[in-house]
């Protein structure tokens, strides 16, 4: 029955007889592909009987180069020419019923009738087929198939391919189509075959059967009268409430994770200019905005001039959204706030003033609407890891990518020039200056390379939820959050902090909802920054004491 | 009696008491007697309570360097206390003809809540209107200020206040109308609020409330209490130093502050007519930063100035050129904290007392 077992026997000896047409491999002796082929040029006889006998036959040969020729007569797209040869009508290009069969049509083509009684016999046969075809996607559909229509008919077929089936994710989906099939047996040994397969399996979707057949109905009877059914019941039951908790679990995480390296993106630009300058910025968040509208004038100007290139779109974003928060920092820096170092008070209202320009100047040039950013196509998707735990790929390159920003931060800080005198001009900048650092200069490269950190998050951000005017506004409270939880001038106290803001959030929702899990999250910093204001980790030292 | 002229004289001297009698006779008396239009009483009216934030505001920022960015917070629970009041006084003249206020019924709740009960009397909201924002303020203020949180941190934690308290206020569950707040107010102690008269003797309320706010604040910085909050302000360490506690004068002037944006609230809500989450909002404490900058800080009549030129501006400015009032209130942002960090009065005060 199974071909493919069949299928590489014979591909052996072609291969050694014909190393280089292991292509053959794929194709049948010459016997069977005339047994095919008349099986289905008998697809057109209009003897019911003959039919239903070449139907017959064609289904228990399972060879799945029948099933287009199959799927064709059930959908009535399947027709004969004056010859006695069929073919495939789809919606005008004719082509071979057989498969491989170089033959073109003799004469005009008729439909063949199919009465209903013919396809009640179609479907099983189709399925059958499928169960047996090359392609895994197909054969898995076919399972779940027949699990959504029990019949004896089709359960006959489950266990044959049970049996035969060599890939793991489909021989999974048979068993639960069995078990799903024999749930609803009245032998009772079927049943507990069938719910000890399950307890193995931990799909959570059996949580409602195996509910009721650990509960009574309304009136004190059981609903399985078989106590061992029970018994297996309700151990599976445990077993896939558990893994609902895993999974609920690993979602959590990653979601946290997620949500994390976003705040993360966020925060890191503010650790630099608010831990490390003392600059308190609140147009922070109006440089997420500007990478992100970056972002999206990047995707028009692809969408223009490149749209065969639309998927790389988001690789120029990056830098292109650097260079403009980047620009927009140092023209910031060099105009007012360097004017304002030291009254960290002036500063944050200073900046707001920005802040409600940068937004008011975004809203005229793009409207007060949020606009569409697209995800690229290898960003859309994503990939099952437990049933019910997506890793959708925008969070997944979010992650990886705000670990490649930390990797970059972490580089211009400890091994350039630039960060060797940055460092020095936080730890004393009199002294800096003293050996000939240009501390202005110094400052003006790190408050536009942390502006540029946020414009990179506002890459991500655009891949992760709407783009308007008011993006920032929305991360400003967290990103300030996570720098005063992490503490000031350590890079691990930022990550740390952004992390476990975002795995408490996610982690709080189910509990509380997602207000009040925010709410609780502000309540314990306050708290927390009572007992240590100076956060997670701390700088010890001299320098340690400021503002 | 002496003794009473004599601290009279060190709160103003005596053109600066002529010039607030007269101020106050046009604002409470003249401005009341002749016929405002209706839309002017509330508009001034609304003002004024900003002005007493303003006010509120400057003896924390102006005096005792505490820049505060959760103010709104304690101005909107001063406006829910007597919003709640008012909620409760529509009785069955609500859309769904219950005793229960209209949003309770959509929620389908069956009775108040506990925190509802008592709010049907006047004299208890009044005081919640100002005890509750007290109190808040207290104990978030005992907690900071025993941590010594100062400067900017102190400014975030406060900003987050707000963030929270917002969010929690728009929350259904709450039990304060989420979203949409507290509205469709239709009397206060059995006047109408719809009245013209009603709404005049609100105006002339709240004057009175703004000058008794002024009064008291003067009062405060020109006493010793007044010099130590300048102390601090100026120099915290050295105040440690000569045998004060701080973390006191503080959460005194720290609590006070909030009490008196409680009353602002309370004045500003019957007024106004509605009180929702978004007067929590942290960009509406920011701009009560600015109203006070752009006053003078350190003034107190400059804050209240600031107040009500900002205002008066956003009010013109967003009907005649919405587009612009964002980059107007930006560039006061700036040009403020760049150019005249003593703010428009500080910088008329030649003798440089206000702001050093």
């Amino acid at each position: 029955m199974r071909s493919p077992t069949r299928n590489r026997s014979w591909l052996l000896a072609a291969l050694f007889a014909f190393v280089a047409l292991a292509w053959v491999g794929r194709s049948r002796p010459a016997w069977a592909d005339d047994t095919l082929a008349s099986d289905i040029d008998h697809l057109g006889s209009t003897d019911p009987v003959a039919l239903h006998d070449t139907v017959d036959h064609l289904a228990k040969a399972g060879d799945a180069r029948a099933l287009p020729a199959l799927q064709a007569l059930d959908d009535g797209k399947l027709k004969m020419d004056t010859a006695g040869h069929a073919f495939i009508d789809d919606n005008g290009s004719v082509k071979s019923a057989v498969p491989g069969a170089n033959r073109a049509p003799v004469g005009a083509l008729t439909a063949v009738e199919v009465d209903n009684s013919m396809r009640r016999e179609l479907g099983p046969a189709l399925a059958a087929l499928r169960l047996s075809a090359p392609e895994k996607d197909v054969r898995l559909a076919a399972a779940q198939e027949l699990a959504g229509h029990p019949s004896d008919d089709a359960t006959v077929l489950l266990r044959t391919a049970e049996k035969n089936e060599k890939d793991p994710d489909v021989h999974a989906e048979i068993v639960l189509a069995l078990a799903q099939v024999d749930l609803a047996s009245n032998d009772a040994n079927r049943r507990l075959a069938a719910v000890v397969a399950l307890q193995q399996s931990g799909d959570i979707s059996f949580k409602g059967d195996m509910e009721r057949l650990t509960t009574k109905d309304p009136q004190g009877e059981f609903n399985e009268p078989d106590p061992r059914v029970r018994q297996a019941a309700a151990a599976t039951l445990k077993a896939i409430e558990n893994k609902i908790a895993l999974i609920s679990v690993v979602g959590n995480l990653f979601y946290g994770i997620s949500l994390g390296s976003v705040l993360l993106l966020a925060a890191l630009g503010l650790a630099i200019t608010f831990g490390l300058m003392r600059v308190i910025n609140m147009a922070h968040g109006e440089m997420l905005m500007l990478g992100a509208y970056a972002t999206f004038s990047v995707q028009n100007f692809f969408a223009a001039h490149f749209p065969n290139h639309m998927n790389w779109y988001l690789v120029a974003a990056v830098p292109a959204a650097f260079l403009l928060s980047f620009a927009v920092g140092v023209l910031l820096e060099r105009t007012i706030i360097q004017r304002l170092y030291g009254r960290p008070l002036e500063t944050l209202l200073a900046t707001w003033g920005i802040s409600l320009i940068l937004i008011q100047t975004v809203r005229v040039i793009y409207g007060a609407q949020n606009v569409a950013v697209a995800n690229p196509d290898w960003l859309s998707g994503g990939w099952q890891l437990l049933p019910g735990v997506v890793l959708t790929y925008s969070r997944l390159v979010v992650i990886v990518f705000s670990a490649a920003v930390l990797l970059f931060t972490w580089f211009v800080m400890n091994r350039t020039k630039l960060g060797l005198e940055l460092r020095a001009v936080v730890q004393n900048r009199e002294m800096a200056a003293a050996i000939g650092i240009a501390t202005r200069r110094v400052d003006m490269w790190t408050f536009g390379i942390g502006s540029g950190i946020a414009g990179l998050g506002g890459v991500a951000l655009s891949q992760l939820g709407n783009v308007g005017p008011e993006l920032g506004q929305n991360y400003i409270v967290d990103s300030f959050m996570v720098v005063v939880l992490g503490g000031v001038g350590k890079m691990a106290g930022t990550v740390v902090g952004a992390m476990g803001l975002g795995i408490a959030n996610k982690f709080l929702e189910p509990f509380a909802g997602a207000v009040l899990g925010k709410i609780f999250i502000l309540g314990f910093i306050i708290l927390f920054v009572q007992k240590r204001p100076q956060g997670l980790f701390a700088l010890k030292g001299r320098f340690a004491e400021v503002g | 009696m002496s003794a009473l002229t004599t601290r009279l004289g060190e709160m103003h001297g005596k053109r600066g008491w002529i010039a607030l009698a007269a101020t106050f006779a046009v604002v409470g008396v003249v401005l009341p007697l002749v016929h405002m239009p209706d839309y002017l009483v509330a508009l001034l009216g609304k003002f004024f309570c900003y002005a007493i934030v303003a006010i509120a505001m400057d003896l924390i920022w102006g005096f005792t360097g505490i820049l505060s960015l959760g103010h709104g917070v304690f101005f909107a629970i001063g406006g829910y206390a007597i919003g709640m009041y008012l909620m409760l006084s529509i009785g069955e003249q609500g859309v769904y003809r219950s005793k229960l206020p209209d949003f309770m019924v959509f929620l389908d709740w069956k009775e108040l809540p506990w925190f509802w009960r008592a709010s049907d009397n006047f004299l208890f909201s009044c005081l919640a209107a100002l005890v509750v924002p007290g109190l808040l303020a207290y104990v978030f203020g005992y907690f900071a200020f025993r941590s010594r949180i100062k400067g900017v941190y102190f400014s975030i934690i406060t900003q987050a206040l707000t963030f929270a308290l917002m969010l929690l206020f728009f929350r259904n569950d709450t039990g304060f109308g989420g979203n949409n707040g507290l509205t469709d107010f239709k009397q206060l102690y059995g006047y109408p609020l719809a009245d013209p008269h009603v709404k005049l003797g609100l105006y002339v309320i709240t004057v009175v409330a703004l000058f008794l706010t002024y009064l008291l604040c003067r009062f405060l910085v020109t006493a010793k209490v007044g010099r130590i909050l300048r102390a601090i302000r100026d120099a915290e360490s050295r105040v440690m130093f000569c045998g004060y506690d701080p973390k006191k004068y503080k959460l005194f002037v720290w609590t006070l502050s909030a009490v008196l944006c409680g009353l602002a609230g309370a004045l500003y809500v019957p007024q106004v007519g509605i009180i929702n989450p978004s007067e929590m909002q942290p960009s509406n404490s920011i701009e009560m930063a600015i109203w006070v900058a752009v006053g003078g800080r350190a003034t107190l009549v400059g804050a209240a100035v600031g107040a009500l030129l900002i205002n008066a501006a956003k009010s013109y400015f967003t009907v005649a050129l919405p587009e612009a009032w964002l980059y107007i209130l930006g560039a006061l942002f700036i040009a403020v904290t760049l150019f005249v960090p003593k703010g428009v009065i500080g910088s008329l005060d030649k003798s440089g007392r206000a702001f050093s």
